[in-house]
């Protein structure tokens, strides 16, 4: 099945990630390979086939409800790429503010 | 023999004996390092060779003492950039995480320390694990020592080429698909991707969470034992991690298997596998016969579809883990920001390499409204299928064997420009990982131009310790582990 540039470019953008143009013209093309190769499936009859989306037989495993100790503040904010005071620093979500320093 | 070609299990009996300080053991290994690094190019991270030394020498001064020392005392191991070392940058080969110092330690990675080993290194990937040469990392070119113009394979390249070329005697690897049994296969060593659930995945880089396993790999069957099951064992911190206990595998592998029956698929050698290849696991099933095997057909009537089911599974799963790399809170953020969408978008395309960006595209593409059920559901019926084969092979034979690659190693840029061709070299691994079983790659022998060649051994699940005996009968009357290349 070969894809669209115009459905690269959509999907790019749900993953958040900005292409250039040729890249998104090399990534149709390479995409619409791995398609038709994955293709293949279809020759499958599957009907009734319970889906297996994990290998192990193990399904909500609990620990018990007590407290421990967490990451402290500085080294959670180790590796922050902006840090203000001891907040992150991120982009305005809701104006257009550029980002304070 | 040099130091840098005994196994670990050698340089631990030569310390115990008095003959071997752990001093020198790090002498020998940091000085392979410095020499042989220019060409393989293994590492992502030098080891740190003041805090080796330290190390050394502190398990040198307990050892005079008589005080107990852990099971691995002494032994450098090279970490796959992949896991998590405290206050050791780790990257995954990306540049999304140049500059990212984890706050803690892998699992993995406590437990080698709790060990007394000496972590050795970062060492070289495929960004993020994705890919099976480590040409996709965003760093450097690993080499395979047998031949420094081809690959080591990957994603655990680096894991493999240091390894195979004597720069550490253990090395920690990381299999999706294949990611360990690859690389060992290609560079004559052992390596395993255990059962899903052995070994924990606390501090584990997450590419595709159902599928990754942590895994040692080593020169012998021996050595590949020994990490295993200093790593294996149930952590609360994974909620996939099982609580069983971990045998001894080290005590028991010496007993070979009575009456061991082998199963052959018809599928693993198929169109695509070389001919050089075919013949020496042909050969190492006859040598399997000598020790009194029984060899049946076995079949994996849906093996051929595990491939185009794993290139669905692996990268929608991956498109939902890397989601978290938003250049908030770590990881690589754009210079030039500009509202929260493009902010995300750039830092994105800036971090991630091409093969990782293809990935993500085509994992949240089959997870998009009105083609999730048409291709993740199927991939996931096809999944259940696959290793429903396993179960049923598994009620008549006690292994199933074949080739762990299609071709020896590859040269470097061979099939860089084609990701499906590359993806075709996984062939014989990912059907293990999409089941969840125990996989194993031992050395059985060389192409004509001298490069290794791995057979692979997949037994049903939490079935390693019968593994390892298994490839341990067939090590014992072969001397394809013993070959170290000439660098």
């Amino acid at each position: 099945m070969s894809l669209s540039l115009d459905e690269v470019r959509k999907v790019a953008q749900l993953a958040r990630l900005e292409l250039s143009a040729a890249d998104l013209a090399l990534m149709q093309q390479q995409l619409s390979a791995i398609l038709d190769y994955i293709d293949q499936l279809n020759e499958l009859n599957t009907d009734g086939i319970e889906p297996l989306a994990h290998p192990l037989p193990i399904h909500n495993v609990f620990r018990p409800d007590v407290e421990s100790s967490s990451l402290p503040v500085e080294e959670a904010l180790g590796n922050a790429p902006n840090r203000i005071g001891d907040y992150f620093g991120v982009p305005a979500v809701f104006t257009d503010e550029p980002i304070s320093h | 023999m040099s130091l840098i070609e005994k196994t670990a299990s050698e340089l631990l009996a030569l310390q115990k004996s008095g003959q071997l300080q752990a001093t020198e053991i790090a002498e020998a290994f940091l000085n392979a390092y410095a020499a042989r690094e220019p060409q393989l190019q293994s590492f992502m991270l030098a080891p740190d060779a003041s805090v080796v030394r330290q190390q050394a020498e502190a398990i040198d001064a307990k050892r005079k003492k008589g005080q107990p020392l852990g099971r691995l005392a002494g032994i450098p191991v090279a970490i796959k950039d992949v896991l998590c070392t405290r206050g050791i940058r780790t990257t995954c080969s990306s540049k999304m995480l140049e500059h990212f110092v984890p706050p803690y330690d892998a699992h993995v990675i406590e437990r080698l320390k709790a060990e007394d080993a000496i972590l050795f290194g970062k060492t070289n990937m495929d960004e993020f694990a994705m890919g099976s040469s480590t040409e996709n990392s965003a760093y450097k070119m690993s080499r395979n020592p047998w031949d420094t113009e081809r690959i080591p394979g990957g994603s655990s390249g680096g894991s493999a080429s240091c390894v195979a070329g004597g720069q550490a005697p253990l090395s920690l690897g990381s299999d999706t698909g294949g990611s360990i049994r690859q690389p060992a296969a290609l560079c004559g060593l052992v390596g395993m991707k255990p059962t899903y659930g052995r070994v924990s995945r606390y501090g584990l880089i997450a590419f595709a969470s159902s599928l990754d396993q942590v895994g040692p790999l080593a020169h012998d069957v021996r050595d590949c034992a020994l990490l295993l099951e200093t790593i294996a064992g149930h952590d609360p911190r994974d909620s996939t991690s099982v609580n069983d206990p971990v045998p001894p595998y080290t005590q028991t592998l010496d007993q070979p298997i009575k009456n061991l029956t082998i199963g052959v698929p018809k599928e693993f050698f198929g169109q695509g596998l070389d001919s050089e290849v075919e013949s020496a696991i042909r050969q190492a099933f006859r040598e399997y016969e000598k020790l009194g095997a029984k060899i049946i057909d076995v079949s994996l009537p849906h093996s051929p579809y595990a491939l185009a089911a794993y290139y669905i599974v692996a990268p929608a799963e991956a498109s939902s883990n890397l989601a978290r790399y938003d250049g908030m809170h770590y990881g690589h953020r754009t210079a030039t920001p500009g509202d929260l969408i493009a902010t995300y978008s750039k830092s994105r395309a800036e971090g991630f390499g091409k093969e990782v960006q293809r990935r993500i595209i085509l994992g949240t593409y089959v997870l998009s409204s009105g083609y999730k059920d048409a291709y993740y559901l199927k991939a996931l019926k096809v999944r259940r299928l696959v290793k429903k084969d396993f179960d049923d092979a598994f009620q008549h034979c006690d292994v199933i064997m074949g080739p762990t690659t299609p071709t020896a190693a590859f040269k470097i840029g061979e099939k860089a420009n084609d990701p499906l061709a590359l993806y075709l070299s996984d062939v014989y691994t990912v059907s293990c990982n999409l089941a969840g079983i125990p996989g194993l790659s031992i050395p059985c022998g060389f192409t004509r131009s001298g490069l290794p060649i791995g057979l692979q051994l997949l037994g049903a699940p939490f079935t390693e310790e019968k593994l390892f005996r298994i490839a341990r009968m067939y090590e014992a009357v072969t001397d394809w582990h013993t070959r170290r290349p000439k660098l």
